[in-house]
């Protein structure tokens, strides 16, 4: 099985749009949604819950004010500010233990704190979706981001493809949904910013040696800077497997809530399909045409 | 005097925020305008500040000082990030995993531990017009970038009397509380689509569960705005102002331009919203 994982520096670039067209492009995989704080997947591809399991993402600490003495070395001692008047404040607390290990009487115990839920539903087309569930303000979503692509291992069955739909950014989560995959496809948008969070995140990929493919959506609001970031690639030698038009279809499918291949005749799902056939031509054969 | 503090937060990244908030800080005298979206902060394209100081930022991580390590193994077992392993007879630091909450340094019985810093990111802080301006950016691939936070929170409260807008960092974690907290207003930026509400929903969760005030700004606005005032109406929330969904504004944007310097209604707009922000905090 092949994992292709689609980044994009930042949100709101069309990465869950391109993720949900291949949804019903690519034939015989499982989806991974890892953008964890924000997944999108499902509420278009409208899966059936089939499972869903509790994920305990972190250790908080727990002060008993039975045993406490109330000597305040704890909070003397905690880096992150998480203890005051003798209690903690899970949003802030890292978990780390140094106040459990430091208690002169032994008042304060680790928990394992419930950050969110693994999700797996089943498509019309039978396939599975596997996503995830941050509690809002919870810590840990690299770990959570993980444990999503293991549920995906773990389900994938015969599937030739795994897409996962990576998280914004460039910190942790994003190396966490990039990891071990077979190549990355990322989605720009020729704006300034979009170009910007585009090398940024290209600099994340380079580190894995995986092979980047770039595709420029919206490419026509901005001409000039679609040929800065066109040239940008040439240069550093990424391939720009397609440009993908300012497309009201797109507007359209997002507010319906329906899936982009339901516009065929749209150019941007055709430009999509275009896209796919490159990526395939590479992982089956590894070069691209272009 | 005390700052007044106005976040700008969005749920997750490509709403708008950045629009929002640079866009605010322009029309407000007197402002601050603080990027804590350190993964990518994007603010600097549009207010283009001449930078006067840009201050690294550093985290403490453990160095193991043979001289005095026994090979205890205390400070292995301590980390609880497993960003330390024993192998033969070296005892491995893998810095990328380490929270810097010093349980090792502490734990080691024969003081063994030296924590040295380590750059993690950056601050630059400058000024674009009348707009003060600082930015906190997280090298590429570290883990946590609430250090930097926590340092532009310093740097913040080194001014007086001024009007802070934060440009958070998208989502719902940990850095985006660190981002938001203590503020005197939340402007929650959404869009009126499927997707854009249920991140609205996960954001009003966080900032509820924070107990701060909120208001919600409609980008891209059209005629499917009913979803988002339907829910907001029912939630209590004021929806103070909506940006037209218009190519000619995506055109503004993807040029690094502010919308307040092009388009005299929107730069009304943003007026309005900075006073009824105001009001809304006085109360």
């Amino acid at each position: 099985m092949k994992q292709i994982v689609i980044l994009s520096g930042k949100g709101g670039t069309g990465k869950t749009t391109v993720a949900t067209t291949l949804s019903t492009v690519v034939k015989n995989k499982i989806m991974a949604d890892c953008d964890v704080e924000a997944p999108n997947l499902d509420i278009v591809l409208q899966g059936e819950v089939i499972k869903k399991e509790d994920f305990y993402g972190k250790e908080s600490a727990v002060i008993d004010s039975d045993e406490c003495v109330q000597c305040g070395l704890c909070e003397e001692l905690c880096r992150f500010d998480a203890i005051s008047g003798f209690k903690v404040n899970p949003l802030y607390c890292e978990g780390c233990g140094l106040c459990m290990y430091k208690c002169p009487v032994g008042a304060i115990r680790m928990e394992y704190e419930k950050t969110g839920e693994v999700i797996v539903s089943k498509i019309k087309n039978g396939e599975k979706i596997v996503y995830a569930l941050l509690y809002p303000g919870a810590d840990g979503s690299g770990k959570l981001v993980t444990e999503v692509r293991k549920k995906a291992v773990e389900l994938k069955g015969e599937s030739s493809y795994m897409i996962i739909d990576g998280m914004p950014g460039v910190g942790c989560p994003v190396l966490a949904s990039a990891t071990g995959t077979d190549a990355a496809l990322i989605v720009t948008e020729p704006t300034m910013s979009g170009f910007e969070d585009m090398k940024r995140v290209l600099s994340v990929v380079e580190k894995f040696k995986i092979p980047s493919f770039v595709c420029i959506n919206k490419w026509d609001l901005n001409e000039e800077v679609t040929e800065k970031i066109q040239n940008y690639c040439r240069e550093n030698n990424i391939t720009v497997v397609g440009k993908i038009d300012f497309d009201e279809a797109v507007v359209e499918s997002l507010k319906r809530l329906k899936n982009l291949s339901e516009y065929k005749e749209s150019t941007a799902y055709n430009q999509i399909i275009d896209i796919w056939n490159k990526i395939e031509n590479y992982l089956k054969k590894g070069d691209v045409c272009v | 005097m005390r700052n007044v503090k106005i976040s700008v937060l969005s749920g997750k990244g490509g709403t708008g925020k950045t629009t929002v908030a640079v866009n605010l800080a322009k029309v407000i005298d007197n402002s601050l305008y603080a990027d804590c979206d350190v993964e990518e902060p994007n603010g600097y394209l549009f207010l283009i500040p001449d930078i006067t100081k840009e201050i690294p930022v550093k985290i403490k991580i453990p160095e193991i000082d043979y001289s005095k390590c026994t090979l205890c193994g205390d400070c292995v077992k301590a980390c609880r990030f497993g960003a330390l392993a024993h192998i033969g007879k070296r005892i491995l630091v893998f810095d990328h995993l380490c929270h810097s909450c010093g349980a090792c340094f502490e734990m080691c019985p024969h003081n063994a531990i030296i924590e040295k810093d380590k750059i993690i990111g950056g601050i630059r802080i400058g000024k674009s017009g009348s707009v003060d301006f600082i930015e906190g950016k997280l090298n590429i691939g570290e883990a946590i970038g609430v250090p930097i936070l926590k340092e532009i929170k310093k740097i913040i409260n080194s001014y007086n009397d001024k009007i802070v807008v934060v440009d958070s960092s998208p989502g719902t974690s940990c850095s985006v509380i660190n981002s938001i907290d203590n503020s005197d207003m939340c402007i929650l930026v959404t869009e009126p689509t499927p997707y854009g509400f249920h991140d609205l929903k996960l954001a009003v969760e966080l900032v509820r569960s924070m107990n701060l005030p909120m208001a919600v700004v409609i980008n891209k606005s059209g005629d499917e705005d009913e979803i988002i005032e339907k829910y907001c109406k029912e939630q209590d929330i004021d929806v103070l102002m909506k940006i037209p969904f218009k190519k000619e504004i995506a055109k503004a944007y993807s040029k690094g331009k502010l919308l307040v310097d092009f388009d005299k209604e929107i730069k009304d707009k943003f007026k309005q919203l900075s006073g009824q922000v105001m009001e809304l905090i006085k109360r």
